[in-house]
């Protein structure tokens, strides 16, 4: 499943002194949405088709937002009945909000039967096979142009590495920052006061973590944050953060901890 | 060709220039040619440690500047025949320190001498980037409190970052941890971190430990670097930090409260 570009804009919108007054508010979000991708025209078939895939999981889809993929059949000159298209998938509980990857003239009878046109990426099939360079992680970036240099990298023998992970193995102290960009970030030493580590996947610290740390930062909610020795300053998962005045509460303080989203709720518990 | 050792810690007041003196005059002492020089330009204090301010006719800057030769601006220290002063300006300001300049001036140096100790200014300006630029070991200074070890972490992520080892990709710095002005009573107290927690927050390899003393005050005042005092704990402490930097085995001493023995406490001495 794709996500949406948008990027988290809540802290671009802070609240006016007198937005209680205010009948709206408007705010950016991140949506996991699902992407049903047809590979044909022909309703009757797409039908079928799902009908057979719905009744694996009957119970998962219900009433599930859906966007609808249209690259397959962006150059089939046969039209697409949206409106059919759409009373069909809500017969079948789905609720289909969008499409993308389509023509103009895709879009705009998609517009007509009361779509939205999102301007996605398409959804590409994984690479292949990585060039091992591309999975050297990115430099470490501060903000004042440090860059720690013994920052290692995947190890060369794996020809298909599973995912980007970057891994620190030095300690990251106050001051610097460490980013790693469409990639889990692992650390093998101490993350200290005034130090900074951000990934757009998830975080692991198996040392102290004694700076702050900003998982997801691209709008994955499913993000995590784990840590052997939890000392933190401030953690955040998408966006949602806590920060920790008088250092975290006894309970946590010095344990392993993982730190995760429940809803909008930021949740920090033992990993025991 | 010298050896470059910088003198740092970030946070000011902590012991450098105290530090400076004292291990440079520990190695000229055991017979090792050490020119010490005072980066904190505009607030020199180095040579005042020395006790040499009266005899300051050059600095540093002239020298980068090409206004004086090397050898006119070092001056020889009135205990040891080994140990050089390279004294600040007090009249310039730190941007007067080029990388260039620093850099020739330190090769120059290099070739007649076995250890060159730069005495870091605080904070993290020119005057520090310049004197950790070059360095091939460190000591790290640093008070058993909490924005001492802060600020120590932040220069050893510069050290580790932006020093000329780090940019080329050779050797990194070594570094070494002094702890200073530290008082076991207060420790004990819970007023003070204790060593564990400074070594356990900034997780470099330990060198020394200088107790809380008087004497490094009158020491300092005097213009008498206080490893001269070899009847006092931080003369000895120093003592101690120069022989381990050398390779030589000692343990650690200073590090419980003193106990006045029962004799002593009944008369009140």
């Amino acid at each position: 499943m794709p996500r949406s570009d948008t990027k988290d804009t809540q802290d671009l919108f802070p609240a006016e002194p007198h937005a209680h007054e205010s009948a709206i508010e408007l705010r950016g979000s991140v949506f996991t949405l699902s992407v049903l991708r047809i590979h044909s025209n022909e309703l009757d078939v797409i039908e079928s088709q799902l009908v057979k895939r719905l009744s694996k999981s009957p119970q998962f889809f219900v009433n599930a937002p859906i966007v609808v993929d249209l690259e397959s059949v962006r150059d089939i000159p046969a039209a697409l009945d949206f409106h059919r298209f759409v009373v069909l998938l809500r017969a079948r509980h789905l609720f289909p909000v969008g499409v993308q990857n389509g023509s103009a003239l895709q879009y705009e009878a998609a517009m007509a039967a009361g779509l939205a046109v999102l301007k996605g990426r398409a959804m590409k099939e994984p690479p292949a096979i990585t060039p091992l360079i591309s999975s050297q992680p990115d430099p470490i970036v501060s903000a004042d142009t440090e860059a720690v240099s013994q920052t290692q990298a995947a190890p060369d023998d794996r020809a298909t590495p599973a995912s980007n992970t970057k891994i620190v193995q030095q300690a990251i102290r106050s001051g610097q920052r460490v980013m790693a960009r469409n990639s889990d970030l692992i650390v093998l030493a101490a993350v200290n006061a005034g130090a900074e580590i951000i990934a757009e996947g998830n975080i692991h610290v198996y040392a102290p973590l004694r700076g702050r740390a900003l998982a997801g930062v691209s709008g994955d909610t499913q993000a995590r944050i784990f840590c052997h020795q939890f000392e933190a300053e401030l953690v955040a998962i998408a966006g949602n953060y806590r920060v920790f005045d008088d250092g975290p509460p006894k309970e946590l303080r010095g344990k392993a901890v993982q730190v995760f989203l429940d809803g909008e709720q930021l949740i920090v518990a033992p990993l025991d | 060709m010298a050896t470059i050792i910088v003198v740092t810690s970030g946070k000011g007041g902590v012991g450098k220039t105290t530090t400076s003196a004292s291990v440079s005059t520990g190695l000229a002492k055991r017979g090792f040619k050490t020119a010490v020089i005072d980066f904190d330009v505009g607030l020199r204090n180095l040579d005042l440690v020395m006790g040499c301010e009266r005899r300051v006719v050059y600095d540093f800057v002239n020298v980068i500047q090409n206004e004086a030769l090397l050898k006119q601006a070092l001056i020889r220290d009135k205990h040891c025949d080994n140990l050089f002063i390279l004294p600040a300006s007090q009249t310039r300001d730190k941007e007067a320190l080029s990388k260039e300049g620093v850099g020739r001036v330190l090769d120059e140096l290099r070739d007649s001498f076995d250890y060159i100790v730069c005495d870091s200014p605080a904070g993290i300006e020119q005057g520090a980037l310049m004197a950790l630029y070059f360095a091939d070991e460190a000591f790290i200074v640093t008070n058993p409190e909490v924005s001492s070890v802060r600020d120590s972490d932040r220069i050893l992520g510069i050290l580790q970052a932006r020093s000329k080892r780090a940019e080329t990709g050779s050797t990194p710095i070594k570094e070494h941890l002094l702890v200073t002005r530290y008082s076991p009573r207060r420790v004990e107290a819970g007023e003070m971190l204790s060593l564990k927690d400074v070594q356990d927050l900034l997780g470099i390899p330990l060198i020394g430990v200088i107790p809380e003393s008087e004497v490094v005050l009158q020491a300092s005042n005097s213009g008498v670097p206080v490893i001269h005092f070899d009847q006092s704990p931080s003369g000895q402490a120093y003592d101690d930090v120069v022989a381990r930097f050398l390779g030589e085995s000692r343990p650690m001493r200073f590090l419980e409260p003193e106990r006045k023995n029962f004799l002593r406490r009944l008369f009140g001495t």
